[in-house]
């Protein structure tokens, strides 16, 4: 993956930019979070083929790159789409992983006791994971409806006993390509509420001349580019080093950084739009309340630096620069 | 412009060969005693040691053979450059040169100053200056009064600079002058000059910093000649050559690995099983170090390639200035020990230096508040 996109990715980014301004208008991310399905904006996304972009072409993948995926996965966040594109990545990803087909349709992903499973109630199979295998169950009842922060969906489901395919570390595979793909995300949605920001404080008039002219907000703006910039780094390098399967340590720096860069930059981003950024008509908080929501899923900064920091005590002091230079 | 991409770049195997041929010559350094690890910074003076990295060709990496230079790639001087400071070795006699004079002097520099300067500078055996700041110039760097008068065959110098790191041991310094009165484009006017601080018309005189040590100087010229050929470039463009060394100066591995060694002692002291507290903020600080060393590293694939990624470089050094400033400020509480200065137990020392040493990283090089506004006209904002 390039961070610099090529004609490849341009072509994918101004496919999702025209998916996004046709299929998800205002009325349509409202309705999304009141719990309608947002049918045309999953199948205009089917369409153009960016529902199976994760895949590799043996699966029935378009033939792109794990790294032109994650900047179509990226450039949905950026535009805070309502759907469980993310999600349908990880299920296939861990499904041909583990030999099995990859069904049409949504799919989201459960472990343990099915709590907060992503658009649960929305997706046609479920891929069940387990310590060390997965299975597919057909749209599970669901028993508590709930959601995250963003009003993207997050239910207890209620699972039969599945029958599991061998998928050594399975639950461990899940919760790296959970956070593989919410740092992608979070990188997308820092990238919008940076563009947000320098908008408003370009329009914005006080003291006769737009806020952005200030030196203080010049600065808080600065900082908020190098949170976005940050988290963009540490999730392409993660991409990167995950084309097959997840890096533990690039994942790890990866959803620590960005979901650090998400909480601060996000307020940043707030603090610059003043009270109008606070309401539901402005559409900043389409994107950070995503981030807030993300930061916590698939596990927090904390556990990510945990994890982190124990692998590098236990490697000993001496062992940290191979780790971080790679050699 | 609302976002800045850094492109990844991928280390050649040549680059990777260098890492290891540089690991295990600091390795074999270090166990002879010619240095200590924690006892150093990218500002420790050491000229036998700068002579022993010329000699492997660790100078002047990228310029051309017939300058003395080694025609790498910026990748492979990366590097270098990362595991020098990783392994905390002394490369403060030649850094400047390295870094940035040299590449001046290649790029604008006249026939005789490439031939006499640059093969010495590669050699490991002539250290530069930097003389840009002065006593009513800092980051106002248009408000230079040090003037160049024009004579026969050259011209004169006259003014004060101040902040001149290593003037009092260096060989040459290149220092900013007006050439021309200011106009309405305040930052025309402005000339580069190649000084040879051993000759008569200029002084350097300690400004000592706030532990005592002797780095800064005072440096003033009186009538000080520099002949025609000494002259960097164009006269007055030297606004935009000193700009132009800006990505150079501020997006290497100098600016987010100052505290490295502080880091990894930490480390150590925290042992195999840090508790989760500590755990959480080694990792931290790694997940930062990981992202920033993927932009630098992206910022010299686009030096590479010829490009001048400025507003970047100032993000870099933003960024990771501000993470070099956190490490001394968490670990003094995690590992609770009285910071001293020498005489004492090592790790005290790292830290008493590494605190007293802090102010400095966000000043250095261009403040802070500078690069902000320079990443905020990157925006668009200004």
């Amino acid at each position: 993956m390039s961070a610099v996109p090529d004609d490849m990715q341009q072509d994918l980014l101004k496919t999702i930019d025209r998916v996004a301004e046709a299929h998800c208008p205002k009325a349509v991310r409202e309705a999304a979070e009141a719990g309608e399905w947002p049918a045309a904006l999953w199948r205009e996304l089917e369409n153009v083929g960016l529902v199976r972009a994760a895949l590799p072409e043996s699966a029935g993948g378009p033939g792109l790159d794990f790294g032109d995926a994650m900047v179509a996965l990226r450039r949905t966040a950026y535009h805070a789409l309502p759907v469980p594109l993310a999600e349908t990545m990880i299920a296939g990803r861990l499904l041909v992983a583990a030999g099995l087909p990859v069904p049409e349709g949504p799919l989201t992903v459960a472990a343990g006791e099915a709590k907060r499973v992503p658009w649960g109630g929305q997706c046609a199979h479920v891929v069940v994971v387990g310590d060390d295998g997965i299975g597919l169950a057909a749209k599970p009842p669901v028993e508590l409806a709930e959601k995250n922060l963003a009003g993207e969906p997050r239910v207890q489901l209620r699972l039969a006993a599945t029958m599991l395919t061998k998928l050594p570390k399975a639950r461990e595979r899940l919760l790296l390509e959970g956070a593989l793909a919410r740092s992608v995300q979070m990188a997308g949605a820092l990238e919008r509420a940076l563009a947000y920001a320098l908008t408003y404080a370009s329009e914005r008039v006080q003291f006769g001349r737009p806020i952005g002219k200030f030196q203080a907000v010049q600065h808080m703006l600065a900082q908020l580019a190098g949170q976005a910039a940050a988290a963009s780094a540490a999730a392409d390098a993660a991409v990167e080093a995950s084309s097959g399967a997840p890096d533990e340590f690039m994942v790890a720096v990866a959803k620590a950084r960005a979901g650090e860069a998400a909480g601060k930059g996000a307020e940043i981003a707030h603090q610059v739009h003043g009270a109008m950024g606070f309401t539901r008509e402005h559409n900043l908080h389409y994107v950070t309340r995503r981030l807030w929501s993300w930061r916590d899923e698939f596990g927090n900064e904390a556990h990510w630096q945990m994890r982190l920091g124990r692998m590098v005590a236990a490697k000993g002091a001496d062992a940290l620069w191979p780790m971080l230079t790679g050699a | 412009m609302h976002e800045f991409r850094f492109e990844p770049v991928r280390m050649p195997p040549a680059a990777e060969r260098l890492r290891r041929e540089v690991r295990a010559f600091l390795a074999e350094e270090s166990a002879r005693g010619s240095y200590q690890p924690t006892r150093n910074s990218w500002n420790t003076y050491d000229a036998e040691f700068s002579r022993k990295c010329g000699e492997r060709g660790w100078i002047g990496m990228r310029w051309p053979r017939q300058y003395g230079g080694h025609e790498r790639s910026a990748l492979e001087r990366y590097v270098v450059t990362e595991e020098m400071l990783a392994g905390g070795a002394p490369v403060g006699a030649h850094w400047v040169a390295d870094r940035q004079s040299g590449h001046q002097i290649l790029r604008h520099g006249s026939e005789r100053a490439r031939r006499e300067l640059l093969p010495r500078i590669a050699a490991g055996t002539c250290f530069f200056a930097i003389g840009m700041s002065e006593p009513d110039s800092g980051s106002d760097l248009a408000a230079v009064r040090t003037r160049g008068v024009k004579v026969e065959g050259g011209w004169k110098l006259s003014g004060t600079k101040v902040w001149t790191s290593n003037a009092h041991r260096a060989h040459y310094k290149i220092t900013l002058a007006r050439t021309a009165p200011k106009q309405e484009d305040r930052h025309a006017g402005m000339t580069q000059f190649i000084i040879d601080l051993a000759k008569p018309g200029v002084s350097v005189r300690p400004i000592h910093n706030l532990y005592g040590g002797h780095d800064f100087n005072q440096v003033i010229y009186d009538d000080y000649f520099v002949p025609d050929d000494m002259v960097l470039g164009e006269v007055g463009a030297g606004w935009k050559m000193v700009t132009g060394e800006l990505a150079f100066e501020r997006s290497g591995p100098d600016r987010f690995l100052s505290t490295y060694r502080l880091l990894v002692e930490s480390i150590r002291a925290l042992g195999a099983s840090p508790d989760d507290r500590a755990a959480a903020e080694v990792g931290r600080f790694v997940a930062h170090l990981a992202a920033l060393r993927r932009m630098s590293t992206s910022i010299a694939g686009m030096l590479e390639k010829g490009a001048q990624p400025i507003v970047e470089a100032a993000l870099v050094k933003d960024v990771g200035t501000t993470f070099e400033r956190e490490v001394p400020e968490v670990f003094r509480q995690l590992l609770p020990t009285e910071p001293t200065l020498g005489h004492g137990e090592t790790y005290a020392e790292l830290l008493g230096m590494t605190v007293l040493r802090a102010p400095g990283f966000t000043i250095r090089g261009g403040t802070r508040e500078i690069l902000r506004g320079m990443i905020a006209r990157g925006l668009g904002l200004r």
